[in-house]
């Protein structure tokens, strides 16, 4: 059986002091206590990612995708559970169990995070080619001319002109913006990258072409992705599993045709049927 | 007035003085590591020297000979105005000459002739967090060098060699010392900072209206950021030389002849020039 480059047990993140009826499992509203309201964000999140892969993650607002992608990403600290990255240590030991150092290690050498919103993923004052070179510097890199050559092949990749690289990104649109993001992303070849919502707020056209870009990079770099979206149509473009979360939990996985074209869960079907 | 009859020596009382000593134990023994400490109110405006007038004070005792410098100049506002304060208040000697004295405070530069071990440099630092210009929050810039996460200051090397294709920064220069703290070395040029690694003498820096100490013990190692591919410069005389002692080698002042537009260069360590042209003249009571 294929060993998975990334493998989540029991991911659990919550807000709030708990109380013995929600620690028994007892009936959440929504994803909230109705006794000590404590928030259960993410609540017994086990998934699995395998090389070369996209999973796609679809819920509705608030169901858990954000803080199950930032969580991996080391932005928000998790409650219970343990990771484990085949690229950080043969997948032997528990990724959120590790020194803040290492957690910089893996998040600047292992992962690569591309936000829904590009002012979270980008210094919006700084030129495009320093935003890309950050990382790299993040990783230790030293080297001036080295940098230069990676980000622009990393501009290259994305197709962003070489000319446009002192240019900050505020000077760019949301497109743009998101593609030096991805360019961001990758300029460490990192084995997992997280896309949060990459393509909201985006206009078709624009969509489409980051949709392309992000599928063409999957292929050039056999790079592993988990693809967040609300958007029914992304995923099943780009996804090859997917997972349906709601309420903090995973209600539904499998694969991505099966999961759209014959969902089990009352959720996922209204999901499936509520598209325009 | 400030006099030892109204005042207690060195101006400062001994609790003061005592706790500014422990911080600058303390910064000794963390180079390069920021000691906040309770900075005094001063017969001077904030942002004028306080925070090394305050190490100066808390230092000095009646055998010190103090040196005051301000831009390399012995003579300037600053300069005159702190060495009068602190000698009408520990009636030490004051000195323009750098070898003779035991304490120097300066600001914007370090003298030209090599520091000794009994020696101690006090620099005044107007803006001592050298991530500042990364990140505006002290929590912040306090956690990034917990962590010792330096990416920020990189990158705006990296951002400057991108847009300028060079290193703007003229001073301020940051250095990393002993592999662990990026550090301002204060508003000296980047001529200056060369002087800073592995030197023989004390540097002690101090930034009173941002409450801060912090120091480079002796044969301590500083190094100027630089990119493997890119090595740190220092301003250039090449060529060039002072027109009243003839010194070359020495950080230069560039100035413009009034009558024949002319640039011309003169030392910017005024007590160092004035010795040379001592010695020049036979005048051998200076020892520059």
């Amino acid at each position: 059986m294929e060993t998975p480059i990334l493998r989540i047990d029991h991911l659990t993140v919550r807000y709030g002091n708990t109380c013995e009826y929600c620690r028994n499992g007892g009936a959440l509203n929504k994803n909230t206590c109705p006794h000590c309201k404590t928030v259960w964000a993410c609540n017994d999140v086990n998934v699995q990612l395998y090389e070369g892969e996209i999973l796609g993650i679809v819920g509705e607002s608030g169901s858990g995708k954000s803080t199950l992608m930032k969580s991996l990403y080391f932005d928000f600290d998790i409650t219970e559970g343990q990771g484990y990255l085949q690229a950080y240590k043969n997948g032997q030991e528990d990724i959120f169990a590790q020194s803040l150092q290492q957690k910089k290690y893996i998040r600047n050498h292992i992962m690569g995070m591309v936000y829904q919103n590009p002012m979270l993923g980008l210094r919006m004052d700084y030129s495009s080619a320093g935003n890309i070179a950050e990382k790299l510097i993040a990783a230790g890199q030293r080297n001036f001319g080295a940098m230069n050559d990676r980000v622009a092949e990393l501009l290259d990749a994305v197709e962003i002109l070489q000319s446009r690289k002192k240019e900050p990104p505020k000077n760019f649109s949301g497109g743009m913006q998101q593609r030096v993001q991805i360019s961001k992303a990758l300029a460490n070849n990192p084995a997992v990258l997280l896309l949060d919502e990459v393509t909201t707020g985006l206009d078709l056209s624009v969509q489409v072409k980051v949709l392309e870009l992000i599928r063409e990079i999957r292929q050039k770099f056999n790079v592993s992705m988990m693809l967040v979206s609300h958007d029914l149509a992304v995923i099943r473009m780009l996804a090859d599993r997917t997972i349906v979360m709601l309420d903090g939990k995973i209600i539904e996985q499998g694969l991505t045709d099966q999961i759209l074209d014959d969902p089990q869960q009352p959720y996922t079907q209204q999901l499936v049927h509520s598209l325009l | 007035m400030i006099d030892t009859k109204h005042y207690n020596f060195a101006f400062l009382d001994e609790g003061s003085k005592r706790e500014i000593r422990r911080s600058i134990l303390k910064a000794v023994a963390i180079p390069g590591y920021q000691v906040p400490f309770g900075s005094r109110e001063l017969p001077i405006g904030r942002g004028w020297g306080t925070g090394g007038i305050q190490i100066t004070l808390s230092i000095i005792g009646k055998e010190d000979v103090l040196k005051v410098i301000d831009q390399g100049s012995d003579e300037s506002v600053n300069a005159v105005n702190i060495k009068k304060m602190v000698e009408e208040c520990t009636g030490v000697e004051i000195t323009t000459d750098s070898e003779k004295a035991t304490i120097i405070q300066s600001r914007h530069r370090i003298p030209e002739i090599p520091m000794r071990n009994d020696q101690i440099l006090v620099l005044q630092v107007p803006t001592p967090e050298p991530l500042r210009i990364v990140e505006p929050k002290e929590s912040v810039t306090k956690q990034m060098h917990a962590e010792a996460e330096y990416s920020g200051m990189w990158l705006s090397l990296f951002e400057d060699l991108t847009l300028y294709d060079k290193i703007s920064i003229s001073s301020e220069y940051p250095t990393m010392v002993e592999n662990r703290y990026i550090m301002n070395p204060s508003p000296i040029p980047r001529y200056d900072n060369r002087k800073l690694n592995d030197s023989e003498t004390l540097y002690l820096f101090g930034a009173g209206r941002e409450k801060k100490i912090y120091a480079i013990p002796p044969h301590t190692k500083v190094e100027s950021l630089f990119f493997d591919d890119v090595p740190f410069e220092t301003e250039n005389f090449e060529g060039k030389s002072c027109r009243l002692c003839g010194a070359t080698g020495v950080f230069l002042d560039e100035i413009v002849d009034e009558a024949t537009g002319e640039k011309v260069y003169e030392c910017n360590d005024t007590g160092f020039c004035k010795g040379r042209r001592d010695r020049q003249h036979g005048n051998t009571n200076f020892k520059n």
